[in-house]
């Protein structure tokens, strides 16, 4: 039976989810709107901080400082793409498609070839736990918020401008003397960084890791982001700083999950949500090259 | 200073396309000297100069700013020395940041890039006066992003931008082939300011032969990757269009094979 009521109890599920995949869509922010380069790294990097948070929960590291793993777990990965796409020359989308196809066995190992790994959560005491909604919805609003004052920070430092640069124009930063190799590797280590942090936060909420996690996961930021940006041009006519960009990308996660919670309600099978997202996205996109068209 | 000498490069060695861009070329440019590079579509102009900003490694031959080798050292590093306006103005500056922004990313050339502040206020002070001094109403809008101005606006700020930490030597690539004449002229009166201002050892390459004879105090004609004349002096301030194609068919055996060069 669908009821009203059903709904508004799952709806903060949804802001809970919705913060957490926004946290994500920040690290997609870095390579898809800074670097301006499409990297499917994502997928497996999100997975991957996902895996190596439930295995370090279950040899009762911190839950805290499985995440910082996580994150650096996911720098890893970043890094690895940029390594192949700047040293190898192979174009970015290829580099984050082959470092994905590489994670799936190495999470497969992280996990103990097992495809998905619970977490305890009589033994372990988590902040962020779908057994505490509401909680979890104030410490990731937090995490968020640091998250996105931390990178306001670093893209107004030289380092971060010419991580902006080199996304504007390779020619640009070179001649400027920027070595635009450093400044990729840097932009993929530290969006993955956020993309793995998130799978670590997601795998504490939902009390397990699963190999697939990760699956269709840069689709998800895109969305978000294209949300978040398509009611910031709404809001903010004239433009707006850096920091509310940021933080309509988190705002992008949780009506993008919002509406999720709506269609499942709907009883609409969840997988067929992929084929909507992916139409979603896929309308988002094209828009804006019409409207460039016409101009 | 640049030394160059017996640079080669060649294009598709061994197959029918094979193209020798760079045939043998030597050319010490003096200190303040300002040179305009001429030459018909192919002549090996812009692959001389992205020879010379390291954008493509030459295939034999030295490289040598203020004695300085520099032959095997890559882009970003070499940009410390040189200061660089392209062809097309979308590419010279980052349309994402601001004005501001990128006149800061130019004062750091060649610099490390730590975490230290983008840009800091005694730098926006300094900013807005140099940009009064040249009056292009942009001090008015320092915090307006670069992609919302128009293609003139973008070439004088990358050219702003070139010499805001004083180059060895200043590379033009045809930066005014994508701008309307009036347009063009302007930029090319605030070049000519600049590089007089702080005597600035220049390199413009152009398409456009009035231009070169205009501007500079030496004109280096290329054709098929060689230097075919080069004047300097007096005979370069008494050229004509008509002596210097004159000069070239005499030099070069053809018939200038470029419309727009003579037109233009």
């Amino acid at each position: 039976m669908i009821s009203i009521s059903s709904l508004i109890n799952r709806l903060p599920g949804g802001i809970a989810q919705g913060l957490i995949w926004g946290i994500m869509a920040l690290g997609v922010y870095v390579t898809f709107r800074v670097l301006k380069e499409s990297d499917l790294t994502v997928d497996g990097s999100f997975a991957m901080g996902g895996a190596v948070t439930v295995m370090l929960l279950q040899v009762n590291v911190n839950p805290a400082v499985s995440l910082i793993v996580a994150f650096l777990a996911g720098a890893v990965a970043g890094v690895t793409t940029g390594l192949i796409h700047t040293k190898l020359k192979i174009p970015a989308i290829l580099s984050g498609i082959l470092v994905q196809l590489a994670l799936f066995p190495i999470n497969l190992h992280i996990m103990n070839m097992a495809a998905n790994v619970a977490i305890n959560l009589d033994k372990v005491n988590l902040l962020i736990s779908i057994r505490k909604v509401p909680l979890t919805i104030l410490v990731c609003f937090i995490v968020a918020i640091i998250l996105i004052a931390v990178m306001y920070w670093y893209f107004g430092t030289e380092q971060g401008c010419a991580i902006r640069a080199t996304g504007n124009s390779n020619h640009m930063a070179l001649a400027q003397g920027i070595n635009i190799d450093t400044m990729k590797i840097i932009g993929f280590g530290l969006g993955n960084g956020l993309v793995g942090l998130a799978g670590g936060i997601l795998s504490q909420y939902q009390g397990f890791a699963d190999i697939n996690m990760g699956r269709g996961a840069i689709v998800i930021g895109l969305a978000a982001i294209i949300i978040g940006e398509a009611l910031l041009e709404v809001i903010f006519k004239k433009g707006c700083s850096f920091y509310t960009r940021l933080a309509f990308v988190i705002v992008g996660g949780i009506i993008y999950y919002s509406a999720m919670v709506f269609i499942l309600w709907l009883r609409i099978d969840s997988n067929d949500l992929k084929l909507f997202t992916a139409l979603i996205v896929m309308i988002f996109l094209a828009i804006p090259n019409f409207k460039k068209g016409k101009e | 200073m640049l030394r160059i000498e017996n640079i080669k490069k060649v294009f598709d060695e061994n197959t029918v396309n094979e193209k020798r861009a760079l045939n043998d070329i030597s050319l010490i440019l003096n200190d303040g000297e300002f040179a305009t590079v001429i030459g018909s579509n192919g002549a090996g102009k812009s692959t001389l100069l992205n020879a010379i900003a390291g954008s493509l490694m030459v295939d034999s031959g030295k490289i040598y700013i203020d004695d300085i080798d520099v032959t095997n050292m890559p882009e970003y590093k070499r940009a410390s020395y040189i200061g660089r306006v392209f062809q097309n103005p979308t590419i010279g500056t980052a349309s994402d940041m601001w004005i501001e922004e990128n006149l800061a990313l130019a004062n750091r050339r060649g610099q490390r890039r730590g975490l230290g502040r983008g840009i800091n206020d005694e730098e926006r002070k300094y900013f807005l006066e140099l940009l009064k001094e040249f009056d292009l109403g942009l001090e008015n809008r320092m915090t307006t992003k670069v992609g919302l101005l128009s293609g003139g606006q973008r070439q004088a700020l990358t050219l702003i931008m070139a010499t805001i930490q004083r180059p060895k030597l200043l590379l033009l690539d045809e930066h005014t082939a994508a701008l309307d004449p009036k347009t063009a002229t302007k930029v090319l009166s605030v070049t000519n300011a600049i590089v007089r201002k702080s005597n600035l050892t220049t390199f413009m390459v152009t398409h456009n032969m009035k231009d070169a004879i205009n501007y500079g105090d030496r004109l280096l004609m290329l054709n098929n990757g060689r230097i075919i004349l080069d004047i300097k002096g007096e005979e370069k301030k008494s050229l004509t269009v008509e002596k210097l194609l004159n000069m070239f068919e005499k030099a070069s055996g053809e018939q200038f094979s470029s419309d727009a060069a003579i037109l233009g």
